[in-house]
């Protein structure tokens, strides 16, 4: 795999869409679907087991690069809260009106909440455009990894991959 | 300053607590905690002065090996403050270089 | 005298992967630990592991360890805390002392799993308050949670500069900067890209000169340096910090392997000085065994690996296990260490065990060089 994303864990735009877990424009346009940003071979496979259809293929030896059947891929969104790297998204292009809705998973308080209006980043933490929260997830089972999913101008759907953080006042000491 | 409230760890319980002294001043620690954590919860930044140039300390560890954060505790210096729990109507002192034994067993 | 036929030297993933295996097989197991809580590092660890699925990946290192310990309690194991081993004396006879008395505990094996310190990095301005190390940090907000500051520089872009890093962000901090002074980072690059996200910036090739301020930190000077590590004229910019963690390598804490007479190996990529230990976690003194971080820096998972390794061999040796049996239990857990250990991000795990593995078999050809006759078991 190329120097970007192991010497300073930002993956250029190229590294992605030639790893096996990047779908495919045109199945985004479909709808939801997982974007697996993992381009470092590490033991690692838990996308593999919490898939409930069978979308993510990691197999033996357990480094190797998770690939993504984006034809089974149901864009539920469980691989999301499963990837300890935090390292899988969704992205949705279904939308006719201009929005993309993009998912990530995001372990911080105060966790956003449903309508609010969000600055969005990219993978290097630059606010790129705002957007707002459709909704967000926080069941059990997802082990306090919460998946929040905001609408953004279609033309950032492939920027961005989280919200600004909002420093959480812990309150008097 | 406390972490009350955690993505992770949840929601802290603060209702089992003690009261100890730092230097006079009461202060409230929560059961089962370490002396350091306390100063921690309370902003204190300093847990003794260096014998020689009369330096402030800290902590640097946290595990009990480095001895930087000892305090003079119920009498008795150079007790780890990271290793040790508070107790009701513990008496902790900032200490000035390695402590006088005003108190316990020698 | 008290008496155990297992006594481990440690409470942490890999003692208590250990003792659960010991007890498992039948043998008396008694745990010691100078800390008051059991887990060693793994209650720190709030994060999801990697690895196999099949094997505690995807669970938070505190959720692993809380499991660990009801295993190990279920299994009739008996934990010492507050309790410091501080001498190890020929024929297995431990050190301890507990509750202000000292004592000598005799165990038929001893299994070492007393995981490793951190390492200092010294500048000008070291000494001040505020100064610490990332796993300090990471006691402070994850087990004591508490937070001693508010903007924090990391040195060190390993895994453990990397995480601590989030997790300091999770507890409410800001992270200024991580620092490295390699051109690359050290760590996973997906934990990178977990900061980066919350717009941390990475400095590759940058060391820190100087921490200052009164009575505390209160700013820190970082340096470009060349490809000789060396600092780069004119290039010193101050950024405003009231807290600088270290996460500059872990050394083995193995003084009780020393003091036992084992054979070491020096072998920096596995953080300096290590016990020599063969397949079955033995060292070169017959009934002592090591595991985990104490045979060369690794993870939470390896550790609980070698644990069991130590564990089975351990009851093996005590006649609760045929060889067979062991034979095969040991197999399945060194697959699983192989597995742990592949990828190009771990290569050098990988030539540190080659290197100890080169370096047991010579101390085996030696002693047979010197006496055919003899086994290991006449040694030390």
């Amino acid at each position: 795999m190329t120097k970007s994303f192991s010497t300073t864990g930002i993956a250029a735009q190229g590294e992605l869409r030639g790893s096996p877990g990047y779908p495919t424009e045109a199945r985004m346009q479909k709808g939801a679907v997982a974007v697996i940003e993992c381009l470092q071979e590490i033991p690692c496979d838990p996308c593999e087991a919490a898939c409930p259809v069978g979308a993510i293929t990691v197999g033996q030896p357990i480094t190797n690069l998770p690939v993504l059947d984006e034809s089974k891929c149901t864009g539920c969104g469980l691989c999301l809260a499963a990837c300890p790297g935090q390292a899988i998204f969704l992205v949705d292009l279904a939308s006719t009106d201009g929005e993309a809705i993009v998912a990530f998973p995001y372990e911080f308080l105060p966790l956003p909440t449903k309508g609010t209006p969000v600055e969005a980043v990219n993978r290097e933490g630059a606010v790129v455009t705002s957007g707002w929260v459709v909704r967000v997830l926080n069941p059990r089972k997802y082990d306090r990894t919460a998946v929040v999913y905001v609408a953004v101008p279609r033309e950032h759907a492939h920027e961005v991959r989280s919200i600004k953080r909002e420093r959480f006042q812990q309150g008097a000491g | 300053m406390r972490i009350v409230d955690h993505p992770i760890l949840g929601k802290l319980a603060q209702d089992r607590t003690v009261t100890i002294t730092v230097d006079g001043r009461a202060l409230e620690a929560i059961r089962g905690e370490t002396i350091l954590a306390t100063l921690l919860a309370h902003g204190i930044r300093k847990c003794r002065t260096t014998e020689k140039h009369h330096e402030p300390r800290w902590f640097f560890c946290g595990i009990g090996r480095c001895t930087d954060c000892v305090m003079t505790v119920d009498g008795v210096p150079n007790v780890r403050t990271c290793v040790t729990m508070v107790r009701q109507g513990m008496v902790v002192e900032t200490q000035t270089g390695l402590g006088e034994d005003g108190g316990g067993e020698s | 005298m008290t008496r155990f036929q297992v006594l481990v030297v440690g409470a942490g993933p890999a003692g208590l992967a250990a003792a659960i295996e010991a007890a498992t097989a039948g043998a008396t197991v008694m745990v010691i630990d100078e800390n008051s809580a059991p887990g060693g590092q793994l209650f720190k660890q709030i994060h999801k592991f990697f690895g196999s699925s099949a094997h505690y990946a995807g669970i938070r290192g505190l959720d692993i360890g809380r499991k660990m310990l009801d295993e190990a309690q279920s299994c009739g194991v008996e934990i010492w805390l507050d309790s410091t081993v501080w001498g190890l004396f020929p024929d297995n006879h431990v050190a301890v002392i507990r509750d202000e008395c000292s004592m000598l505990i005799e165990a038929e094996k001893v299994i070492l799993a007393t995981g490793a310190y951190e390492n200092a990095l010294s500048f000008p301005g070291w000494t001040l308050p505020g100064v610490i190390t990332a796993g300090s940090l990471q006691t402070m907000m994850n087990v004591q949670r508490v937070l001693p500051a508010k903007r924090m520089l990391m040195v060190g872009a390993g895994n453990i500069g990397l995480i601590v890093s989030y997790q300091a962000m999770q507890a409410g901090m800001d992270v200024l900067a991580v620092i490295e002074a390699r051109d690359r980072i050290g760590g996973y690059a997906v934990h990178a890209a977990k900061i980066r996200r919350y717009g941390v910036p990475i400095l590759t090739s940058h060391t820190i000169s100087e921490a200052h301020g009164a009575e505390r930190v209160e700013s820190a000077t970082l340096v470009h340096l060349d490809d000789r590590f060396l600092p780069i004229e004119h290039t010193e910019r101050r950024i405003d910090v009231d807290m600088i963690c270290l996460a500059v390598g872990l050394t083995p804490m193995a003084e009780l392997a020393w003091m036992a007479g084992c054979q070491f190996a020096y072998v920096p990529e596995a953080g300096g000085h290590v016990p020599i230990h063969d397949e079955n976690m033995e060292t070169t003194v017959p009934g002592l065994y090591v595991a985990g971080d104490i045979t060369g820096i690794e993870e939470a998972n390896t550790a609980i690996d070698e644990g069991r390794l130590a564990g089975i061999a351990a009851a093996e040796a005590l006649g609760y296990c045929s060889q067979d049996e062991a034979s095969g239990r040991k197999a399945l857990v060194c697959e699983r260490l192989d597995e742990l250990r592949l990828g190009e991000v771990n290569r050098t795990r990988r030539t540190v065990q080659r290197i100890l593995q080169a370096q047991s078999s010579g101390v085996q050809q030696e002693l047979s060089d010197v006496s055919p006759q003899r086994g290991r078991s006449q040694i030390g």
